[in-house]
């Protein structure tokens, strides 16, 4: 049911883990669907240079994560700001119909790291 | 790889004895049971025969017995059949909270068309306790329906008591036993049912095959109308393969069990000891009261559908309550209402063993499990570790 993509990033998930001194973290989900997904971001520049991330969930969000991590680094902040669910699914070549509502939630894990490294640095 | 199948409850392989006594089936009695010349003979004592054995190792009738298309349509020609037959009497029906969705949402469908059903909860092993069946009892019900072994945790139910309260009262109690029949013994007189139902596939008998035991005076609503046949409460020209099928499976299981059993429920409780070994796990359903092959753990932290994917890779089947795998956006409504919260749910782990496991296969799983739950448990944002 899961893409080669998918089953990739799921066996091999890159960046795993968490940013000490992150400049942005952002969590998204909940525990009730069974799927929670933290992002932790480091920017340098206007420019982000490194992107963690811990996931409790099935498949396709512990896919959808690993990919969203792939994408973002070395991106402008406003190249990652336009990132979207759709285009982290259709990076791993597509999800099954009923993960796309529920369990591809990292790039909205992404706008809230992205809004929190702003709120920080108006603080 | 090696490939090992811990999946039993959900189906089992159709054992070679149970091919062979289909195949002459196939080959030889294709008569029309309902016709008058040989062949039709031929398939009606073909039929006969079957339902006499299965009467018998079940300890009915020979009339008891209705072959049925699958476990769930026996269910559903129980509960609708007795429910739509006695609405003159009264329109209420009580169920649990953990039944199979063949008697769960059959008893919603009747509640969506006038009928009223109270769901018993049970206690954290899974347990329906028959004081709590009795305290739902009203004046207007007139049908009870409780699983006899749940399928997905593997608590068994104490019908046996809860036959008693309903035979008191006059009202008509059902028990899905498609998880049981096969693996328990079985009698039907003896459990006091008036309504049993079973499925061959979870024996090693073939899919599309089931049956519904009906104790001699209970009247029901046919669900398929359109012929005589299995004396007027299931229409279909009959399946004489399948029914051969069945019946060569139960008497397999009857005649083996006395050395299957113990061996299946040694290895369960190995393996429930070893994955209890691992921190923050929890063992879910009845100790003592659980089906012999069946094991069922959560693990707190980490969810049912990347376990299984991982061990998948591994080479194990196995099933999970997780909504991911229950195929709605909330976890197993058996461990919800066993009261874990949704997100231990979430992490739940069934494995079934059957006839082909091995103690080797235990081991294999106990070594392999723990760094599965190790790697997912470092991935995970909940766990600290």
């Amino acid at each position: 049911m899961y893409t080669d993509k998918v089953m990739d990033h799921f066996q091999n998930p890159r960046n795993v883990g968490e940013i000490a001194n992150a400049d942005g973290v952002g969590e998204e989900g909940n525990v009730r669907c069974g799927d929670i997904m933290k992002l932790w971001i480091k920017v340098e520049d206007g420019r982000i240079m490194d992107a963690k991330f811990k996931t409790f969930g099935c498949g396709a969000a512990i896919a959808t994560s690993s990919m969203i991590t792939e994408m973002v680094i070395g991106k402008t902040l406003e190249e990652a700001q336009e990132i979207s669910n759709q285009a982290v699914a259709e990076a791993l070549d597509g999800l099954p119909p009923v993960k796309m509502h529920c369990s591809n939630l990292a790039a909205d894990a992404l706008q809230k790291a992205l809004d929190d490294y702003k709120a920080k640095q108006s603080a | 790889m090696e490939r090992i199948y811990l999946d039993h409850a959900a189906t089992t392989p159709v054992r070679p004895e149970v091919l062979e006594a289909m195949i002459p089936a196939y080959k030889n009695t294709f008569g029309n049971a309902s016709s008058v010349y040989s062949w039709g003979r031929e398939a009606r004592k073909a039929i006969d025969d079957a339902r006499a054995i299965t009467a018998d190792i079940l300890g009915a009738e020979f009339n008891e017995i209705i072959f049925t298309g699958s476990g769930s349509e026996a269910d559903n020609l129980a509960i609708k059949g007795a429910a739509w037959k006695q609405q003159h009497k009264g329109k209420h029906i009580i169920t649990s909270a953990i039944e199979h969705h063949a008697v769960l949402d059959t008893v919603k469908w009747l509640e969506a068309n006038g009928f009223d059903a109270t769901y018993v909860p049970v206690d954290e092993d899974g347990l329906v306790s028959a004081a709590a069946v009795e305290e739902a009892i009203r004046e207007d019900t007139i049908l009870i329906t409780i699983m006899h072994g749940n399928n997905e945790m593997g608590t068994i139910q104490p019908v046996e008591d809860i036959a008693v309260l309903a035979k008191d009262r006059g009202i008509l109690f059902h028990t899905d036993a498609v998880q049981t029949v096969g693996s328990l013994p079985i009698h039907v007189k003896d459990m006091g049912v008036d309504m049993l139902s079973l499925a061959a596939h979870k024996f090693y008998g073939p899919k599309g095959v089931g049956a519904l035991y009906v104790r001699k005076g209970v009247r029901l609503d046919p669900l398929i109308h359109g012929g005589a046949q299995e004396r007027n409460r299931r229409a279909g020209t009959e399946d004489i393969p399948s029914i051969v099928g069945l019946t060569k499976a139960l008497e397999l299981a009857d005649s083996e069990r006395r050395e299957v059993k113990p061996r299946l429920i040694a290895m369960r409780d190995r393996l429930i000891q070893g994955l209890e070994q691992i921190p923050d796990t929890k063992v879910n359903g009845h100790r003592d009261k659980r089906l012999p092959n069946n094991v069922n753990v959560c693990f707190r932290y980490i969810e049912g559908e990347s376990l299984l994917l991982n061990l998948d890779m591994m080479g194990i089947a196995a099933s999970s309550g997780s909504a991911c795998t229950s195929g709605s956006l909330d976890p197993s409504h058996v461990l919800l209402a066993m009261g874990l919260s949704h997100e231990v749910a979430h992490g739940s782990l069934r494995l079934t063993l059957g006839r082909s496991s091995t103690e080797a296969d235990v081991d294999y799983v106990l070594k392999h499990v723990p760094p599965i739950v190790k790697r997912l448990r470092d991935m995970s944002p909940l766990y600290q570790a």
